[in-house]
């Protein structure tokens, strides 16, 4: 099925679409301009197939970054969410390390490959935040490279002799790692959501979230919505951005009862009832990551990648990264800025 | 002729004071125990649901958990808490002291002083009421010990544990417990506890020590004490709920994989925990005595010979008015 008006607004992202269309419930589409059905078949629904050919070929970049606490488990869940060793942890990362005195940004690229389509994941690690004893102002190096990333597409946007497909190095999705408490947020977390919930696609997650009972978890996810809610914070996905019924219904139903999803992950396998799971081994049994009885892993998974993944990537191209560059034309005075390329061999008619 | 109610008399020249052991301890039971235990850690690490756990009570009936916008302004708190338990005809008057607000604040810089203030204080009023006149009935408020939450979700010691940690232990016998344990598996223990034990030493944190055992105990307590040594620092679950499990009630908590059991030592350390709280609350209190008040009196008496002075011309008119009445 045709996935709407696509055309019209993905012009830059149109190579790096995802070639499984969103899969949505039967609803009433609008009523096409042009009534096909008259003199036969045309063959316009076969783009859809040549655009999944061309992304096959392609692939397409997704960068993800995970935030929070050490020690919450963000390694783990990355590794867990892509079922491939992807993150820090699995590239010469030594759990001894030190705590680094500052926050530092680590992005470590792979490119995994899944029914034929290669998919270039790039996991940005922020090591430090949130761990020092002042952590004042830690959110500024997370909101800089983010920016930074943004700049670096304006750059090659404006250039003249463009590249044929621009890389694209932007945060499309910030995990938020709450940790979990019971009690509430904690004055870091809301500072952080604060600032950066403005610039990039914001999902909070409570992390190690086999510490708390159900009651503990429904309880502890209430209290979380209300402080987000009361604090303005607008998480992803964001009520302004739903573009139609459907998609809000969906949305809503997400925003107010599944999230923040309460995670656990693990890169261990187990045999549960002669399957093979991954979970964690306790004296008290074993923990599922899968089992939705459990925890919410599988909500997370199937949100980030299965169903909102061409979204998050449409939601950081469309409104934050024009947003940052309606912000710079601005500050030039409606002038794009200059490409003076020192490192990269552009062409330029200066 | 030795009086007829010491027991054994029978080896000529036996006096009989090894009684002595039995009066002490008769006059302590009729006296009773007084101790402090403080208790640090950030907030939601589980400090309030293990104390209810240790003691069989509930400290904060009345209990509002702030959220995090109302935490940004506020600093650490100190609030007492006394309750007083009696068993088999011991009596204990408990004082637990909390410290809400320490560790939450986006910077901790200022997050301990309250607290030292807070320990140096009671040393303050021990050694005035010491020093005074009327030594009957003095109260010790001093802290006995420090139990310092550490985080279970952590790789070990944060940045603010070991600064928090140095600045305290010459003032307080610290105890490290690491609560909520029932999020890691036995293998992440292992080796967090290890960690942890590392990170101690590297930064020259002295923590409290148990005494080993004196030679003259038997094999059981001995073994008792080798193993309470090698479980610090003790990763502990907190619970007041009953849970049915194998048939019977047990504190715990219910996870949709399983039952955890408080009081189960394959499950975590809490009856390690309460056993070393218990068998050495006297030592605490020793130590407390013999060395972290020891340390303040020398060091506040040589800093502030000064004040002492003053303190005694200003009190001079009232210890003559006393001893005039005294006389009289």
């Amino acid at each position: 099925p045709c996935t709407g008006p696509v055309e019209s607004k993905n012009e830059a992202a149109m190579s790096e679409m995802v070639p499984e269309p969103r899969q949505k419930p039967v609803v009433p589409m609008k009523p096409m301009g042009i009534n096909t059905s008259l003199l036969g078949y045309i063959g316009i629904d076969t783009i859809i197939e040549q655009m999944r050919k061309k992304t096959m070929k392609t692939g397409f970049d997704f960068n993800i970054m995970v935030v929070g606490q050490s020690g919450l488990g963000k390694s783990t869940l990355v590794n867990t969410l892509f079922k491939s060793q992807v993150s820090r942890k699995s590239s010469g990362w030594n759990r001894e390390e030190k705590i680094p005195k500052t926050v530092e940004i680590k992005a470590i690229g792979h490119v995994i490959e899944e029914g034929g389509v290669k998919m270039k994941l790039t996991v940005i690690d922020t090591p430090g935040f949130g761990d020092q004893i002042n952590n004042e102002n830690c959110w500024e190096p997370i909101e800089k490279y983010i920016n930074e990333q943004y700049e670096k597409f304006l750059k090659e946007e404006v250039n003249i002799a463009r590249k044929k497909r621009i890389p694209d190095t932007r945060v499309h999705c910030c995990l938020y790692f709450i940790s979990p408490t019971g009690h509430s947020l904690r004055p870091l977390d809301l500072e952080f959501m604060k600032h950066l919930s403005k610039v990039v696609n914001i999902i909070p997650v409570i992390a190690k979230a086999d510490t708390m009972t159900l009651e503990e978890k429904t309880e502890f996810k209430q209290r979380v919505r209300k402080e987000l809610e009361v604090n303005g914070i607008e998480f992803y996905p964001q009520k302004e951005f739903d573009e139609d019924l459907e998609d809000k219904t969906e949305n809503d139903k997400i925003r107010q009862e599944s999230m923040p999803f309460a995670v656990v992950g693990s890169d261990k396998e187990y045999q549960v009832n002669g399957k093979r799971v991954l979970g964690r081994k306790t004296p008290w049994g074993i923990i599922e990551v899968e089992n939705l009885n459990h925890c919410e892993f599988a909500l997370l998974r199937d949100f980030v990648i299965r169903t909102h993944l061409q979204d998050l990537k449409e939601v950081t191209h469309n409104i934050h990264y024009e947003t940052y560059r309606a912000k710079r034309l601005n500050d030039n005075g409606g002038l794009p800025p200059m490409t003076v390329e020192t490192e990269e061999n552009h062409e330029s008619n200066l | 002729q030795q009086p007829a109610q010491f027991t054994n008399p029978e080896t000529p020249g036996y006096v009989g004071f090894a009684n002595l052991p039995n009066q002490v301890h008769r006059k302590s039971v009729k006296k009773g125990f007084e101790f402090t235990l403080m208790v640090v850690g950030e907030s939601g690490l589980g400090k309030s649901t293990l104390i209810n756990s240790l003691f069989l009570t509930d400290l904060y009936p009345e209990r509002i958990i702030p959220g995090a916008a109302d935490k940004i302004e506020r600093t650490v708190q100190i609030e007492a808490s006394t309750v007083e338990i009696e068993e088999r005809g011991v009596k204990l008057r408990l004082t637990v002291v909390d410290t809400p607000g320490y560790g939450d604040a986006i910077n901790c810089r200022d997050c301990f002083k309250t607290i030292i203030s807070y320990i140096d204080e009671q040393f303050e009023r021990y050694l005035h009421d010491e020093s005074g006149l009327n030594r009957r009935h003095i109260i010790d408020n001093r802290v006995h010990c420090c139990f310092y939450f550490i985080s279970p979700f952590g790789h070990g010691l944060k940045p603010l544990d070991v600064e928090f940690m140095k600045a305290i232990h010459n003032k307080v016998n610290i105890v490290p417990v690491i609560a909520k344990a029932d999020t890691l598996s036995l293998k992440e223990r292992e080796r967090l506890k290890k960690r942890i034990l590392d990170e101690i030493e590297e930064h020259g944190i002295k923590i409290y020590h148990l005494p080993d055992a004196e030679s003259d105990e038997d094999e059981d307590f001995k073994e008792q004490t080798r193993l309470l040594k090698a479980s610090i620092p003790f990763c502990v679950v907190g619970s007041n709920q009953l849970i049915e499990a194998k048939g019977k009630k047990v504190r715990g908590r219910l996870y949709p994989w399983g039952v955890v059991e408080v009081e189960n030592p394959e499950h975590n350390d809490f009856l390690k925990l309460r056993t070393m709280l218990i068998t050495h609350m006297q030592d605490l209190q020793e130590v407390t005595q013999d060395l972290h008040y020891e340390n303040f009196r020398s060091e506040r008496l040589k800093r502030g010979n000064r004040l002492k002075i003053e303190d005694e011309e200003v009190n001079k008119d009232k210890i003559l008015l006393e001893k005039e009445a005294e006389v009289r």
